[in-house]
């Protein structure tokens, strides 16, 4: 069975709640858009995504109430370098979008979004310890899952996948 | 380095409390959770978990092998729902590579994660029981655990790590006699449920050590992520089962049990019921159980028959093929979750279009709900926060990955 192309046109997809949502609010905060695989992502200027989760969360028609998942891709040695994810949930109405943020390599660092959702904090902590990408205003901002006096961030695709001997 | 903030000790933040260290080697914390407590007197001031003592760099391991190879390491992420770990990996790339899955293959998979799902709930019930202090439950429930890890022995010739699951399908065909030991065990079970409540609900000692103990509110559960039992113990009505269902589970009846205390026997109750309603998916899985194979028609990626390598040239070629070089997955990214007995398990796996994953995330419902431990235990007793840790499921294995 071939997978149907994505849509990546903005004007197409302008109906998806969370795509609306954010247009209305500010057209320059969306980068870009694809829908593939029958999932929605969003492509997010850098500095929108705190405000855009926060809008997301209280949107009357489709809230995205849950925060469930926040990871990280590295596509090094592209640049921007990382790539932070975010995928939220709508328990009432049962749809899910993918958010983005892309980070330059040299101290990658964005908006924690805590503040939004307090849940936030272990998925930024482990993005934080594993590829080094600093989360601006986390209350704890520090390794959760190696050790405090780790050196390197072991998710980066220049580590090693047996580590340094 | 320079920018890691000090290495976090715990300091008495008043006169009059101080630091109580629980863990990592402690038997109630299912593994290796630390648990740093500030304590005045017998009440709790601050709880903070520290967690990463079984971190194996799994999601690291993945990237370096082929899509095919990643399903074992999946299985020793929970150890104790290894299949339903199996299942989310292989919706995950099934999805990635739009595969079309047997119906047989689907009831088949149903029907085992439910059988994971009450084995994964039997263990919980069992050590959180001990470590309250019934005795009892523990060995009524191992007893049952038990037969389903035969179950699973006969299926998949592993009791624990099962790894049963193929990206297109199954493994292999049930063994003979297998669905008749099935419908054995889902006879009897329910009347072994009765004996768990029992022993349980009703008493008057399991009532107090769990009724209006570790509440949390459905906000609170919800802003820190957490789910599965643990938010429908607070009156959050979501089940990905029957929500937003994979894996043919829009076919099958069963209630999803909600409370609305928010304290630990409400998801002790929650799960209670989870047992009854998953015997139930299993007695309809076995009732309605497709004909037809258990394999997807895609060579290239699903390993062919071994009837067929025999007398089949091209057969021959795409299992070299496979087993040497993998199978190419189209480039892009799927988020697939799944009902895990803890919650929302979801593997969110990235392709570049080579035969390797580019990245694999497991997003694990226990990660996220141990978080919401501080909330439930601050302000509260100490001796409650073995019950609250037990009511949350935690398994350390998943948290660290």
């Amino acid at each position: 069975m071939p997978l149907p192309p994505p849509i990546t046109d903005l004007e197409e997809l302008k109906n998806h709640p969370a795509i609306a949502r954010v247009l209305g609010w500010n057209r320059q905060a969306i980068e870009s858009a694809k829908f593939d695989r029958d999932e929605m992502t969003i492509i997010l200027d850098r500095s929108a995504i705190r405000e855009a989760c926060a809008l997301l969360k209280e949107d009357p028609a489709c809230p995205f109430d849950f925060l469930s998942d926040v990871t990280c891709g590295d596509w090094y040695p592209a640049e921007p370098r990382f790539e932070v994810v975010y995928h939220l949930l709508s328990i009432p109405n049962k749809e899910r979008v993918r958010l983005k943020v892309r980070l330059n390599s040299s101290s990658p660092a964005v908006d924690s979004i805590t503040a939004v959702w307090p849940g936030a904090n272990y998925f930024e902590r482990e993005v934080y310890d594993l590829f080094g990408v600093r989360f601006n205003g986390h209350p704890h901002l520090r390794r959760i899952l190696m050790p405090e006096d780790w050196e390197g961030h072991p998710l980066r695709k220049d580590y090693p996948v047996e580590g340094y001997r | 380095m320079a920018h890691l903030t000090p290495t976090p000790v715990l300091e008495p933040a008043q006169d009059r409390t101080m630091i109580l260290n629980m863990g990592p080697q402690h038997p109630s914390t299912h593994g290796v959770l630390r648990v740093l407590l500030e304590i005045d007197g017998e009440n709790i001031v601050r709880l903070m978990p520290d967690i990463g003592y079984l971190h194996t760099g799994i999601e690291k391991t993945c990237e370096a092998k082929f899509y095919q190879q990643v399903v074992p390491l999946t299985d020793r992420i929970d150890y104790l729902c290894p299949l339903t770990n199996n299942l989310c990996y292989v919706l995950a790339v099934e999805k990635l590579l739009g595969l079309e899955i047997p119906p047989k293959a689907q009831w088949l998979r149903v029907l085992l994660n439910e059988l994971t799902r009450i084995n994964s709930h039997l263990v919980w019930l069992g050590t959180h029981a001990l470590d309250i202090g019934a005795m009892t439950v523990f060995l009524y429930c191992f007893r049952e655990r038990e037969e389903i890890l035969k179950i699973f022995e006969m299926v998949s010739g592993q009791r624990m790590m099962t790894s049963y699951f193929r990206v297109g399908g199954i493994a292999l065909e049930p063994p003979l006699g297998f669905f008749d030991r099935v419908r054995d065990f889902a006879g009897y079970f329910p009347e072994k449920v009765d004996e768990y409540e029992d022993l349980l609900t009703g008493n008057p000692i399991w009532m107090m050590r769990t009724k209006g103990v570790a509440r949390i509110t459905a906000e609170d559960a919800i802003a820190l992520g957490a789910t599965g039992p643990t938010l429908r113990g607070s009156g959050v009505d979501i089940d990905l089962r029957r929500d937003m269902p994979y894996s043919s589970y829009e076919k099958f009846q069963f209630k999803v049990p909600v409370s609305q205390e928010g304290d630990v026997f409400a998801r002790y109750i929650c799960r209670v019921q989870e047992l009854r309603e998953s015997i139930g998916i299993v007695r309809q899985a076995l009732d309605g159980m497709p004909e037809g194979p258990i394999k997807a028609d895609a060579p290239g990626v699903v390993l062919p028959d071994r009837e067929r390598m025999k007398t089949q040239m091209e057969s021959l070629i795409y299992h070299f093929k496979i087993i040497t070089e993998g199978f190419a997955v189209p480039a892009g990214e799927v988020y697939q979750a799944v009902e895990s007995p803890r919650g929302e398990m979801g593997y969110y796996i990235v392709s570049d279009g080579t035969a390797k994953p580019y990245r694999v995330h497991m997003r694990s419902a226990c990660f996220a709900n141990l978080q919401t431990l501080s909330k439930m235990c601050e302000g509260k007793l100490i001796a409650d926060v073995v019950a609250a840790i037990g009511s949350i499921d935690i398994v350390l294995g998943e948290i660290d990955r």
